[in-house]
């Protein structure tokens, strides 16, 4: 609500014409019943047709006006829901990119996507619906009210007397409703999951028989399902009918006492045809009221939502730590880090690397490997210890500057719907030949050229490439800003033999200033490294060449064995 | 196209006829209803003309006579329209029920190869939310029609019988209704799919880029990656102000056609009035009737569009319902019983589509026992095999025969019982891990599911957990590894101690001790096994009895070992390449060197 608040704020003076606006409009609504009142009761009696005609142009002027207020403050409250919804995706969206991973791990990415898009979505309709029938429906009722009050007070009572009752139709059916919705909605996804193990288990359904199991499985799940809806909806069933009797049943009060107070002489048969059709108006406008209703608490929970991430605190700024000398590019000065502070996923990581070195980093999944490069790239903060570059400590950084200096292949790496040529540069200012140096450097220039050159455009994730293809442009992006530091984690996994050759070749001979890392799960792709380390389950296992690895290093040989063969060597 | 619409309408209406006398009574319901309440503005016409001649000469005896029948017919009214609202969500569940049903058995009966070619997505949507769509619009929208139709119909009779040429005025308001709202819909239709492809687009780019969020902090692109988020934002709040600003026009419009037929009703019905031809109950009541009438016209508009949504919906449900199924097992089909293990493939022809051979008259033996390696990258080529054994595919041309019985004789049921299968892509399921295990043999004691899950080297992880086998396997089954998984669908395998077996050796996202007890767990499963083994590696290839080399999709090459080597050709050259390089680890299609084999 707050957070609605907030960005609405700017746009208030706007706003609050167009509710003015609005109101006048609606008002006019409102006038037609009064003046028809005034027609029967004032102006018959008189038999002047000229009168008659003057009030029925007043009825056509304010139809006029009310078409026309409704018009412009319905558009103005799309321009303010326009306005609002452009700024809070954009402040979203740069919140989004600015989380560190830590915070983006807790919130998980399809949290994210989903607040980026269904939640700010039902905010723009809020706020727009909001402005036209929010605001339109509590006038007509009031205004309604209000308008009867002044026609005949005692009638006005027992209309009044009514919406009370409506609110508890509305709120005890409402309560017993939304908590039969969840779990129709459970039911929901039971049945979704059926299907969906159908699917993606056919074979082995069919290969076992158990199709005929199957069916009944789904016959049972439907069948909740079916029962789940028919419980909430019956609930839902006795709002529309209840309230309509409601309202009736005043309709019917209104005449009764009505014809007492004309008989008393308190109120004019004209003022009860008004009445009657205030009536329908009220009834309408509380019909409304209850389909804001639902939609308006959809939309605060979703600007909560919203509001959770963008009120997560800055990580990752800047701190003071002073510059060490040192001569080594790359420091792990005992490291220690956790995801989830509790037990460490790293521990006791101390090892250095100079300018110009390549490290190879191998051990089993979940041994710590991406967490290290994620460390060196500040994506996650180390709990104990420190990492340096160049001397300077990575939290001392500039977090722009720090991350200018890399060039990095991420495990299972993103390729965006653009053109490849974009997709080497992603953003940065490299000239057209830099990127063709690049991608012949990755061994990528061949199937480019194929493929239709720079200019060709690439599916959403490159569904259109093989694993080798998108693995050789996601290294060409690495190595297009001639980065101070390489990582490559598991990167070339899908490429043959000769071409990870040459590629490792060309970075050998043309980057040999870049400081390169390499993670892979296969010994054959850091052996040749200047040093490798070696991670199980956090630790270190070992540091050093292959050769000395071999000697020194149990896992190691052992990995070495299970790969190559028994008896394989160097 | 107009035909098939037709159809459609058909088949869901017969869907609706299983409920014909429910459905009747929903008619009569809504008609009573409807009428009941439409009586209403007539009935206060009446009490408020007893009350016109004004103070002390009110007709008390007339009022609280229409009074009271006001009351009685509304509460009738509001009690048939609950009694409806009931009955309709009762039969169009039933029927939403009946089709899902259909969809759902017609599904489970449908050849694998409908799952190979139609996303899972898909086939969830229409399951479940074109089945919302139907369902929704049948339970109100033929009823609010109904509704809809008797109220106009109802209310202008009654306004003709207040005054007919009153009524006139609607010649004049009704077209105008119907012209200003027909303008604005076809301004705003483009406007609406314009508004939802730039909500698509803006969708699509923040999924993509929030997925690829790490790679653009590593590049430093947030700024730009935001100002192309403007950009994109941009387009999508414009499209749907722009829809917004031309439906703004709608709400205020039919009003204003509201308020112009009350203002022309007021000013003329005066003018009877005083001509005297009509009371002042009648003007009122004919402005209630008049608000009543114009209603429901714009409503028919809504409610045909809606339609049409469920028609549309109803063609994708329907086309489900009509996938030709597997084709049933021969009449004369016999049950497959004491298999010993013998597969002989002969010169069999075969293709997903018929104009692209992928076997070409291929031949192989299997004697019981054996094991068959299958190598080669990966791509539909090895799973290929597995379709045709497991009779998932029908050969095009050849036969397939185990034990000597050509397939074709066989009832599906009992050559697939004949095999297990342990795949790559491990298939587990919502439940328990007893129920996961002892899936293809639902009648196993409990000591048998052990026993196996003690062979697949997985019970003492199992009883290590809090619920031991009673542990649920959440959606993704994330409390459980990989490799777990992996022995999982193994001790499967094993309670069924079938004769044959197809498994996939492949366990490249395993960490090495994993992998070194799955191994062994394959090892144990192959012992006395007719097996076809889609393998990585060399140790395994080298002691197959029959190694099949798979190349984009045909077997070029198949032999022993020695006799591969002897041939000098593909393998060989393969062979010699890995054993000089130690490890090979490609599986690219578009490499230059090309080489295929992927061993560990």
């Amino acid at each position: 609500m707050k957070l609605i608040f907030r960005y609405v704020r700017p746009y208030l003076k706007r706003m609050s014409l167009g509710l003015t606006i609005k109101f006048l409009g609606t008002i006019m609504d409102l006038f037609l019943p009064y003046i028809l009142a005034h027609i029967i009761d004032e102006i018959v009696p008189l038999k002047d047709m000229t009168l008659v005609i003057r009030w029925g142009l007043l009825m056509l002027l304010c139809s006029f006006l009310a078409i026309l207020g409704n018009v412009i403050a319905n558009r103005m409250a799309a321009w303010v829901a326009r306005e609002t919804t452009r700024r809070l995706r954009h402040d979203l969206f740069r919140k989004i990119s600015y989380l560190s991973n830590r915070q983006i791990d807790g919130f998980t990415v399809p949290s994210l996507i989903s607040r980026m898009t269904t939640d700010t979505y039902n905010i723009h309709r809020m706020v727009g619906m909001m402005q036209r029938i929010g605001i339109r429906a509590p006038i007509l009722v009031i205004g309604g009210v209000a308008v009867t009050l002044t026609l005949d007070p005692v009638l006005a009572l027992v209309l009044t007397c009514m919406l009370p009752v409506i609110l508890f139709i509305v709120f005890v059916v409402s309560r017993r409703s939304i908590p039969l919705f969840d779990h129709l909605q459970k039911s929901v996804d039971t049945m979704v999951r059926v299907v969906r193990e159908n699917a993606s288990g056919v074979r082995v359904i069919k290969a076992l028989s158990r199709t005929e199991g199957e069916k009944q499985r789904f016959e049972g799940v439907n069948r909740q399902v079916m029962q789940d809806e028919n419980r909430a909806n019956m609930v839902m069933a006795f709002s529309k009918p209840a309230m309509n009797l409601t309202l009736n049943l005043g309709l019917v009060l209104v005449v009764l006492v009505g014809a007492h107070r004309v008989n008393s002489g308190l109120s004019g048969p004209g003022v009860i045809t008004a009445f009657l059709t205030y009536f329908t108006i009220i009834l309408n406008a509380m019909m409304s009221i209850t389909r804001v209703l639902t939609m308006w608490s959809k939309a605060l929970a979703s600007a909560e939502r919203v509001e959770t991430v963008l009120s997560a605190p800055d990580e990752l700024t800047p701190q003071p730590i002073p510059e060490t000398r040192e001569d080594a590019h790359i420091v792990f000065d005992k490291v220690n880090f956790s995801y989830n502070g509790r037990e460490n996923n790293l521990e006791a990581i101390d090892f250095s690397l100079a300018r110009g070195e390549s490290l190879g980093i191998i051990g089993p999944t979940g041994a710590g490997k991406s967490t290290l490069a994620g460390l060196l790239m500040r994506f996650y903060d180390v709990q104990q210890g420190a990492v340096r570059v160049a001397g300077k400590d990575v939290r001392a950084y500039d977090l722009k500057a720090l991350r200018d200096k890399f060039g990095v292949v991420f495990q299972n790496d993103i390729l965006f719907k653009k053109s490849i040529g974009e997709n080497i540069r992603i953003g940065r200012q490299l000239d057209m030949t830099r990127l063709e140096q690049a991608a012949k450097d990755a061994q990528a220039a061949f199937f480019i050229e194929e493929t239709g050159g720079m200019e060709a455009s690439l599916e959403a994730r490159g569904v259109n490439l093989s694993g080798g293809q998108k693995q050789r442009l996601l290294i060409a992006r690495a190595l297009a800003g001639r980065p101070e530091i390489l990582i490559l984690d598991d990167s070339s996994s899908a490429l043959d033999y000769q071409t990870d050759a040459r590629l490792r070749q060309t970075i050998h001979r043309d980057y040999g200033d870049t400081t390169t890392i390499i993670i892979a799960q296969r010994v054959s792709s850091v052996k040749n490294c200047d040093k490798i380390l070696v991670l199980e389950e956090g630790r270190m296992s070992g540091f050093g060449t292959h050769d000395q690895l071999m000697q020194t290093c149990d896992l190691y040989r052992e990995i070495s064995r299970l790969q190559m063969g028994e008896g394989a060597e160097a | 196209m107009k035909k098939s619409k037709t159809n459609t309408v058909l088949r869901l209406l017969k869907y609706m006829m299983r409920h014909g006398w429910g459905l009747l009574l929903a008619i009569g319901l809504t008609v009573g209803s409807n009428l009941f309440a439409l009586w209403g503005p007539e009935l206060s016409g009446k009490a408020i003309d007893a009350i016109q001649p004004g103070e002390g000469l009110v007709d008390f005896a007339t009022v609280y006579h229409f009074a009271g029948l006001m009351a009685v017919f509304y509460v009738t009214s509001a009690l048939m329209d609950y009694l409806l609202n009931i009955l309709m969500i009762a039969i169009s569940r039933k029927v939403t029920y009946q089709m899902r049903r259909d969809i759902f058995n017609r599904l489970a009966d449908m050849p694998v190869g409908y799952f190979d070619t139609h996303a899972t997505g898909d086939i969830i949507s229409r399951i479940s939310y074109d089945t919302d769509t139907i369902n929704a619009s049948l339970s109100s929208d033929l009823v609010q029609i109904f509704a809809s139709v008797i109220t106009i119909v109802v209310s202008l009779y009654k306004m003709l019988t207040i005054q007919m040429s009153l009524v006139a005025v609607f010649l004049f308001t009704v077209p105008l209704s119907v012209v200003i709202t027909r303008v604005i819909t076809k301004k705003t239709h483009a406007l609406f799919r314009l508004r939802s492809r730039k909500l698509g687009e803006l969708n699509g780019f923040v999924e993509e880029m929030i997925s690829g969020q790490k790679t653009l902090k590593a590049y430093n692109q947030e700024d730009n990656t935001l100002d192309e988020l403007d950009d994109i934002n941009g387009q999508a709040v414009e499209a749907y102000y722009q829809s917004e600003y031309q439906t703004a026009m709608m709400g205020p419009s039919v009003n204003f056609i509201h308020n112009l037929s009350m203002t022309l009703v007021s000013v003329f019905g005066t003018m009877l009035h005083m001509a005297g031809k009509m009371t002042v109950g009648d003007i009122g009541a004919f402005v209630l009737y008049s608000r009543k009438f114009s209603g429901p016209i714009r409503e028919i508009a809504d409610i045909f569009n809606e339609l049409q949504s469920a028609v549309a919906a109803a063609e994708r449900v329907f086309r489900i319902i009509d996938e030709p199924l597997e084709p049933a097992d021969a009449p004369d089909a016999r049950t497959l019983e004491n298999v010993q293990g013998h597969v002989e493939l002969e010169s069999v022809d075969f293709g997903y589509e018929p104009d692209r051979t992928i076997l070409k008259d291929f031949s192989l033996e299997a004697k019981p026992g054996q094991m068959i390696a299958i190598v080669g990258p990966t791509g539909a080529g090895k799973t290929t095999l597995i379709n045709l054994l497991m009779r998932f595919y029908d050969v095009q041309r050849g036969t397939i025969r185990v034990d000597g019985r050509d397939q074709l004789s066989l009832t599906r049921s009992s050559l697939r019982l004949a095999w297990s299968m342990v795949l790559q892509d491990t298939w587990l399921f919502y439940g328990t891990i007893y129920d996961n295990i002892a899936y293809g043999r639902p009648d196993a004691t409990r000591e048998e599911v052990e026993a196996a899950a003690k062979a697949a080297h997985i019970h003492n992880f199992i009883t290590r957990l809090p619920q031991g086998y009673d542990t649920i396997l959440a959606d993704d089954a994330a409390n459980v590894s990989k490799g777990q998984k992996q022995l999982l669908t193994i001790a499967r395998a094993m309670l069924m101690d079938t004769p044959m077996l197809i498994l996939d050796e492949a366990t490249s996202n395993v960490d090495t001790r994993t992998e070194m007890v799955v191994q062994q767990a394959m090892r144990e499963l192959m012992a006395h096994k007719t097996c076809f083994v889609v393998a990585h590696r060399l140790s395994t290839i080298q002691s197959a009895d029959n190694i099949l080399v798979v190349r984009e999709g045909s077997v070029v090459e198949s032999g022993t070992h020695e006799s591969l080597m002897a041939k000098k050709g593909f393998y060989w050259s393969c062979t010699r390449l890995s054993s000089r390089k130690k490890s090979i680890n490609y599986h690219e299609k578009d490499g230059i060197a090309r080489p295929f084999l992927r061993i560990l």
